[in-house]
């Protein structure tokens, strides 16, 4: 039985003393909670660079930030959300549930988890004392294209080691996953019994592997062109500003998956126990990630529609990125076929992955028509884009790691969350990014370009409608942290199964997780695990 | 506010929706693309809505399976889970050929509308534009076959540019030209450009990447230093049309707007001659003046 050998080793045996508990940690729970408490930091600290964003644009005219640093605001709101908040937010999930999930006792490698986390502050040190150094924080836009983004003084050296150092972060941590979850599993649990959310941290590992050395030899080239007098992306010096842009790009293209196929993942553990069902097409789903994964290696020049590229490759880029709806399609069918004859409740998690299913579809049906070239011409680098990525990422990615904390809390903490409150956050939240985002569709389709900080009266209405939908958003994440923090407390005592419908191996330990689990592999019983049967 | 301004508000934001006539520059409430003045610009009009009502129509039917099973199968309500209903291959196979015909419908029309924008020949003028933080240089370098030495720079208009400075005090809803809010969409020297001629664009940038953008022309195109890229338009409407940067290009990337001043051919050759421009042999201004020898010699 799983649980007796789970349990068997029930005394806790954490580390005395502050240091050596949080410091020096190899433990796989606790590095996952200094990255999920990092990435709330960050997102805090990027919200609040949102808010900056949207107090300027509340209506027209200058009244707030010099331009200048309204670009610090939008470059630095990217890069703190992508690498700060999103990236180490799935990271720790990973590193808390993928053990539980496989029967390991932890992750393979220990100490290099140690030092992925503890490189993060290092990194975001060096990026955000940017804003008080002279010249202040880039400003070039987080895709940092030259020849703007070596305009700029000292601060773009700084931004570039940051952006090395979260990159051997992630390196690291990919390679642990994988080296997890292709060697620690538990004897009978096959590739094809894993639990969806370790099936696609899987796939964004090695997606992570493939991609965060192109941007590492991307913005070195930058470096050295800033202080080396190489010329890879000047002109004037032989060199090519638009090489940049690809190679950016074929690391940015796939980035934008490894912040998306985990949430797939979280979502296809939430539906089905919400369901009491077992997920629709389990094997699809996984082989949908894989194809998604794939296909995201050979898109990525539809982010530059309008650089100039002959017609040909215009063509290729367009089919090839409308041929990502079809595994895509597959995935959201499944999640309701999974919902089809179940046997449904809405608890805050499942709330939460309604609404991702939802509002990413509407982000996706957005990406669908921005790969339209004739289209993105008039799409392109305008407030379309922003709603666009802005529904994939915050109500994509941003939502379903929400509905992964609020459903492996209990097992984290011991305690229920407060379901009212969480329902409370669910709606105020929902109800708020609708406001914040979807406006910006019809900014964007009235012609007002992103990046700028003042415009038009025409644009007026929208961009006011959009700023109160910001604040209440904000505030709704406010409220977030004090429901988590309450969970963490106190409250009902959570039961080893938490959830009624739930299945798998995490569900068999006690609830709070005690500090060492799976210290002797689990006997797996395949009529326990959510995928146990695998004829599907 | 106001409940009959806000029904007012909303007709005019429904017709924005609905209407199919020309929205040449961006209106308060505007909801939607506007099918702008060229054929280019239809073409992405078109392409726009085709992919809309598609989606819209995917939806329906996605969310709406949802929302019935939401409803139908609530456990309040007493449903029991089907737990053997996990797995079917006739609707796996279903749900992932019909996808790939709509996206054949979907390409189709795309291809075929891309393949006409992207034909830059038989153009009957030359315009060079060029990107400046943070302004634009255009030069008119041949009408019908004519080289021609035009050349000015177009920068935000003065009215603008001291409403927009940080605590200026000064309100942008005055900022009008001929009852047009024109703040941050207004420059000091417009291009002008005749109706009815195929205008072929060389587009390049003297410092970083900038992007030319006029949305009634239906495209744009980015300014690249040590590129020329090249777009053409050919504007079917006399009109004045506003556009700006799209490409972010540093601190005042939102303060370099583009004016194009539309106007029907002979108008066009007025203001060329006024400018010092070379009218071709042959032309009904030109002849009509002094003859083509004269109009050339007054360029010098």
């Amino acid at each position: 039985m799983a649980t007796h050998s789970a349990t068997h080793d029930d005394h806790d045996h954490k580390p005395q003393g502050f240091l050596d508990r949080w410091l020096f940690t190899t433990n796989h729970k606790d590095i996952g909670t200094l990255y999920l408490v990092w990435s709330l930091i960050m997102f805090l600290v990027g919200g609040a660079m949102a808010m900056v964003i949207r107090a300027e644009l509340f209506q027209p005219g200058l009244q707030l930030v010099h331009p200048e640093f309204f670009n610090q605001m939008t470059t630095m709101h990217a890069l703190v959300m992508i690498f700060g908040a999103v990236m180490p937010a799935f990271v720790g999930l990973a590193n808390w549930m993928i053990p539980l999930q496989i029967g390991a006792p932890d992750m393979a490698l220990p100490r290099m988890n140690n030092w992925s986390f503890w490189l993060l502050p290092f990194a975001f040190f060096l990026l955000l004392v940017t804003l008080v150094l002279p010249g202040g924080a880039p400003q070039a836009g987080w895709t940092l294209y030259p020849p703007l983004s070596l305009q700029g003084g000292y601060s773009i050296a700084f931004t570039i080691f940051a952006i090395h150092l979260m990159g051997i972060s992630s390196i690291m941590g990919a390679i642990n996953i994988i080296a997890t979850i292709l060697n620690m599993r538990a004897p009978g649990m096959d590739l094809l019994k894993m639990p969806l959310f370790t099936w696609t941290w899987l796939i964004t590992a090695f997606l992570l592997i493939a991609v965060m050395p192109v941007l590492a030899g991307a913005v070195t080239m930058l470096l050295t062109d800033k202080f080396f007098g190489t010329s890879f992306f000047n002109a004037a010096g032989g060199g090519d500003p638009v090489l940049f842009q690809h190679v950016f790009w074929f690391f940015g293209h796939p980035e934008v998956y490894i912040m998306i196929l985990p949430a797939f993942g979280i979502i296809s553990e939430i539906i089905p126990t919400f369901s009491r069902k077992p997920l629709f097409g389990y094997q699809a789903m996984v082989y949908a990630t894989a194809s998604i994964a794939f296909l995201s290696f050979i898109v990525w020049a539809h982010h530059m529609f309008t650089v100039g590229m002959p017609v040909g490759a215009q063509l290729y880029f367009m089919y090839a990125t409308m041929l990502i709806a079809v595994p895509t399609g597959v995935k959201v069918f499944n999640w309701v076929a999974t919902m089809w004859r179940g046997s449904l409740t809405f608890e805050t998690p499942m709330l939460f992955a309604l609404g991702f299913v939802i509002m990413f579809t509407i982000g996706g049906f957005s990406g669908l028509m921005l790969a339209i070239v004739p289209a993105d011409y008039q799409y392109h680098d305008t407030y379309f884009v922003v709603a666009h990525f802005h529904y994939v990422l915050v109500t994509g990615a941003i939502f379903g790691i929400m509905a992964g904390v609020y459903y492996w809390l209990p097992k984290w903490t011991g305690f229920m969350y407060d379901e009212k409150l969480g329902k409370i956050h669910f709606w105020w939240s929902t109800i708020s990014v609708n406001v914040l985002f979807f406006p910006q569709h019809f900014l964007g389709l009235a012609g007002m370009p992103r990046r700028i900080p003042d415009y038009n009266v025409a644009f007026a209405e929208f961009n006011m409608i959009s700023s109160i939908g910001g604040f209440a958003f904000g505030l709704a994440q406010v409220f977030f942290v004090y429901v988590l923090w309450k969970a963490s407390r106190a409250g009902v005592k959570a039961t080893d199964q938490v959830w009624e419908g739930a299945k798998g191996l995490e569900w068999t330990v006690p609830s709070p997780a005690p500090h060492h689990t799976f210290q002797r592999p689990p006997v797996i019983d395949d009529s326990k695990l959510a995928h146990g049967d695998v004829t599907h | 506010m106001h409940p009959t301004r806000i029904r007012s508000r909303l007709a005019a934001a429904i017709a924005a929706l609905a209407s199919p006539v020309a929205l040449a520059n961006p209106e308060r409430w505007q909801l939607n693309l506007s099918p702008g003045v060229t054929a280019s610009s239809q073409a992405a009009y078109e392409m726009h809505m085709i992919m809309l009502w598609i989606c819209v129509a995917i939806g329906v039917v996605v969310f709406g399976a949802m929302t019935y099973a939401m409803i139908r199968f609530r456990k309040s309500k007493g449903a029991v889970p089907d737990t053997s209903f996990t797995h079917s291959t006739r609707i796996e196979v279903i749900w992932t050929t019909i996808p790939v015909l709509i996206l054949v419908a979907m390409a189709w029309p795309a291809t075929t509308r891309l393949l006409a924008l992207a034909d830059t020949r038989d153009y009957e003028m030359t315009v060079k534009i060029t990107g400046y933080q943070w302004r634009w240089r255009y030069e008119i370098v041949d009408y019908r076959g004519q080289a021609q030495d035009i050349n000015f720079v177009s920068s935000l208009d003065l009215d603008s540019n001291r409403t927009r400075m940080l605590g200026s005090g000064l309100d942008p809803r005055a900022v009008q030209r001929d009852g047009v809010n024109t703040y941050l969409l207004d420059v000091d020297r417009p291009l002008v450009l005749p109706t009815d001629t195929k205008v072929r664009f060389l587009i390049t940038a003297n410092d970083v990447i900038h992007a030319w953008w006029v949305p009634a022309l239906g495209w744009k195109q980015d300014a690249i230093p040590g590129f020329i890229n090249t777009a053409w338009t050919d504007i079917r409407k006399p009109g004045i049309y506003r556009g700006q940067c799209a490409e972010l290009c540093g601190k005042d990337h939102g303060f370099m707007p583009i004016v194009v001043r539309a106007v029907p051919r002979a108008e066009f050759e007025q203001w060329l001659a006024d400018n010092g421009g070379t009218l071709p042999p042959g032309d009904l201004l030109a002849t009509t003046a002094d003859g083509p020898a004269a109009a050339s010699a007054g360029s010098l």
